[in-house]
């Protein structure tokens, strides 16, 4: 399999964007619209990510224009918006994954904790151990249960003894709800779970690092609706410890699962706002079209 | 000729049977086809497999065993003038029968009174029978064909499924086909062991498995020196693996990385020069490295280890030093050597597209828990892709041990039992090749222990086959 991001051809409108400094956009005025103002469940002060003008290209053609949103810490951001919209391109600067894709190119500041994920002092090794990942397909290693959970400790050399390790993977499967379904079975392959089970296993080895940001990238759209469910249960349960970013394709997920949602499309950061606000309120009449169902 | 021609009129009789198939299937539906079960091609096809198959499977059989008919018939008879002759003479005799009447040019023996006679009546009788064999054969495929055309049309009908009698038909090609395959592995197998079989009545498999003296010559007088030869094949079988391990050093280390480099590292523009290249170098003819490897690298390697030897002359190491002073071009180092590098882009090329076959999920999920590119390719990606590179492994081992060329040429012929890589060795094809080149008689042990080694070779081959099969399945470590 070659490795295409998906969202890439869809955006081909754009106009050509000033290529910024990027020392400069970080001392650029903070730009207020895009936090959520009063009545809002967080507080200004408990953000845990914070994008300035984040622009990314795929070779020459812009996929994302002048992002600026804030993410608040120990609560769930539901990113939502049509396909190809660049939520999940966004989604990938926060651990620089986009790294990995030659063409891509991204400009712009993301903070985290204030600090700039993309300074070259910031390796992507040790910012992805702090800012860990849950794909939209399951991707379990082909190895067995433990050794699925144990991958992330043991190369970032959390654990010296085997009784640690084991330790760490019991309470990443429990955090996981995983625990209780797989506990006699550690030691056979991950790949032969159920695909519920597969996306929690995905997910206990993402917490096994103890990360401060979970991303997810539409984490249940190849899941039928009783793992669905449970996967949103479990990130209800996950909110209190991490920062959870997720991308979703269902407004009814966003609308259960998160406390803020940002609507994006055509590479553009519409409106954000705290979830309740988003769905009964939304001030940018494209926001109202798209959660009433008129496009997208 | 005849079977030619006759065959084309099969075919064309096939093609008014197709016609007639479809057309009275289309006008049983009233020219709505889609009233019909199937296409009305498969209806003119199924006419056209009853009226054509049978009989040009007949016509091909006739074509095939005709001639032995011929010959069977023609020789039941023997008169007296005939059964006088050796049975050499006879076969030569009914053999020039069959060329006269044939019009192909006979023997130059010369066949007078009774004999004479004999052969002009042979002759007549030859052509009877040839050409009565032909006009049956032909007739009957014509009646085949007929009856086959009439049991064929009638079906066809709305109700009737042609598509799935159609289907049935090409099925069964398949199968034909597959135990085609299967059979002449069968037969090549089945007269290995039956020449083994000769060969082992005369030389003791003992002997033969587990001597350790290999020299095949046997004397043509009683007199000769060395007059007894010997079929110890386990220098043989030392000097394959020999080799062979020497070619897996080189080849798997270097094939694997390159491997590895080319699908986790180099960019897209290195990849893409780099990747036809080496499928280039895949392609060079043995013989080629063959030569490369008596010529060039043979005579590089003594010279480097005669000057090393001259550099430790009057040494503690004196011993060893002579030794390597008086090293020859052909060695088994060079030969594995070489093998190795042929097989470098066997190895690097299968291990690459295995590698690439790892999905790119697993490789974003391992970057994703903040696993540099060496953990990844590491712990996830050779794990994944490990069964698979196994198994390229071991195609690389099967070449290395049937290579032939490089060994013949840069290896040398005798057969030593040693494991100095600076030494003369031999392989097992190499004795075959050698054993089965030139006039040979067919009879002596010499020539028949070329199907021993083949017979021993192809067990072992196929137990390390049966062992890798074993072992890829064991630890399978599946994706998706």
């Amino acid at each position: 399999m070659t490795f295409t991001h998906p969202k890439a051809p869809a955006l081909v409108q754009g106009h050509a964007m000033p290529t910024q400094n990027r020392d400069a956009s970080v001392a650029a005025p903070v730009i207020h619209t895009a936090v959520p103002q009063g009545h809002g469940v967080v507080e200004s002060r408990d953000f845990k990510i914070r994008a300035r003008d984040v622009k990314v290209f795929y070779g020459e053609k812009q996929a994302l224009f002048d992002v600026n949103l804030d993410i608040p810490a120990k609560s769930v951001t539901a990113f939502i918006g049509p396909s190809g919209c660049g939520k999940s391109t966004f989604l990938r600067c926060i651990n620089r994954m986009n790294d990995t894709i030659p063409s891509a190119r991204v400009q712009g500041s993301i903070e985290i904790d204030g600090a700039d994920v993309n300074a070259k002092s910031v390796d992507p090794v040790v910012l992805r151990s702090r800012v860990g990942m849950v794909f939209q397909k399951p991707n379990p290693f082909p190895k067995t249960i433990f050794e699925n959970v144990a991958y992330g400790p043991k190369i970032h050399g959390l654990a010296t003894r085997k009784d640690e390790l084991e330790a760490i993977v019991e309470s990443s499967l429990k955090k996981a709800g995983l625990w209780n379904e797989v506990a006699d079975r550690l030691h056979q392959p991950g790949t032969g779970l159920s695909g519920g089970q597969q996306q929690r296993l995905v997910i206990a080895r993402a917490i096994a690092v103890s990360p401060e940001v979970i991303l997810m990238d539409e984490p249940c759209s190849a899941l039928d609706p009783i793992a669905t469910a449970k996967i949103e249960e479990l990130i209800d349960e996950l909110r209190s410890q991490f920062c959870i970013v997720i991308v979703t394709h269902s407004m009814a997920q966003a609308a259960r699962v998160s406390q803020k949602t940002a609507f994006f499309h055509l590479g553009k950061l519409v409106e954000s706002g705290p979830t309740e606000e988003m769905f009964t309120n939304p001030r940018d009449s494209r926001t109202q079209d798209y959660i009433t169902g008129r496009f997208g | 000729m005849l079977t030619w021609l006759s065959l084309l009129f099969l075919a064309l009789f096939a093609l008014a049977a197709f016609l007639l198939g479809r057309g009275r299937a289309l006008k049983a539906a009233g020219g709505a086809s889609v009233r019909l079960h199937s296409l009305p091609n498969y209806y003119g096809a199924y006419a056209a497999l009853w009226a054509g198959a049978p009989a040009a499977l007949l016509l091909l059989l006739g074509a095939v065993f005709g001639g032995r008919i011929e010959e069977a018939v023609l020789q039941a008879e023997r008169p007296a003038a005939i059964a006088s002759l050796t049975p050499d003479r006879q076969d030569v005799f009914f053999s020039d029968a069959r060329a006269i009447a044939a019009k192909e040019s006979p023997s130059e023996v010369v066949y007078e009174g009774d004999l004479k006679t004999a052969l002009d009546a042979k002759v007549e009788e030859s052509r009877k029978v040839t050409a009565t064999v032909r006009y049956s054969t032909i007739a009957l495929a014509a009646l085949v064909a007929l009856i086959g055309a009439l049991l064929a049309l009638p079906r066809v009908g709305l109700e009737f499924r042609a598509r799935n009698r159609v289907e049935g038909w090409i099925n069964g090609l398949l199968i034909a086909c597959s135990v085609a395959a299967v059979l002449t592995t069968l037969g090549i197998v089945l007269s290995l062991v039956w020449e083994s079989w000769r060969f082992f009545q005369s030389v003791s498999p003992l002997s033969f498995l587990f001597g350790t003296e290999w020299s095949p010559q046997i004397a043509m007088r009683a007199d000769q020196v060395a007059s007894s030869g010997a079929f110890g094949a386990v220098p043989l079988f030392a000097g394959t693996f020999l080799i062979m391990l020497i070619a897996m050093l080189v080849a798997a280390p270097v094939g694997l990385y390159s491997a590895i480099y080319l699908s986790e590292y180099a960019d897209r523009r290195v990849r893409s020069i780099v990747k036809p290249l080496l499928e280039v170098l895949a392609g060079v003819p043995t013989v080629v490295y063959g030569f490369f490897a008596a010529l060039t690298v043979g005579p590089l390697f003594r010279a480097g280890f005669n000057a090393i030897g001259e550099g430790m002359a009057g040494g503690p190491l004196d011993g060893i030093a002579q030794y390597l002073m008086q090293v020859q071009n052909q060695m088994a180092l060079v030969a594995g050597v070489v093998m190795g590098i042929m097989l470098i882009p066997f190895v690097s090329s299968l291990s690459d597209d295995i590698i690439n076959a790892v999905p790119q999920s697993l490789r974003d999920g391992s970057y994703a828990m903040g696993a540099t590119k060496s953990e990844t390719v590491k712990k996830v990606i050779l794990p994944a892709a490990l069964p698979g590179i196994m198994a390229a492994m071991l195609l690389a081992v099967s070449r290395a041990v049937g290579e032939t060329m490089i060994v013949t040429m840069a290896a040398g012929l005798q057969a030593k039992l040693t494991a100095n890589p600076l030494d003369t060795v031999t392989t097992v094809t190499v004795q075959i090749v050698t054993l089965l080149t030139g006039d040979q008689e067919f009879d002596s042990p010499k020539t028949l222990s070329a199907f021993g080694l083949g017979l021993t070779l192809f067990v072992v081959t196929l137990a390390l086959n049966i062992i890798a099969l074993r072992i890829v399945q064991k630890y399978r470590e599946q994706y998706d």
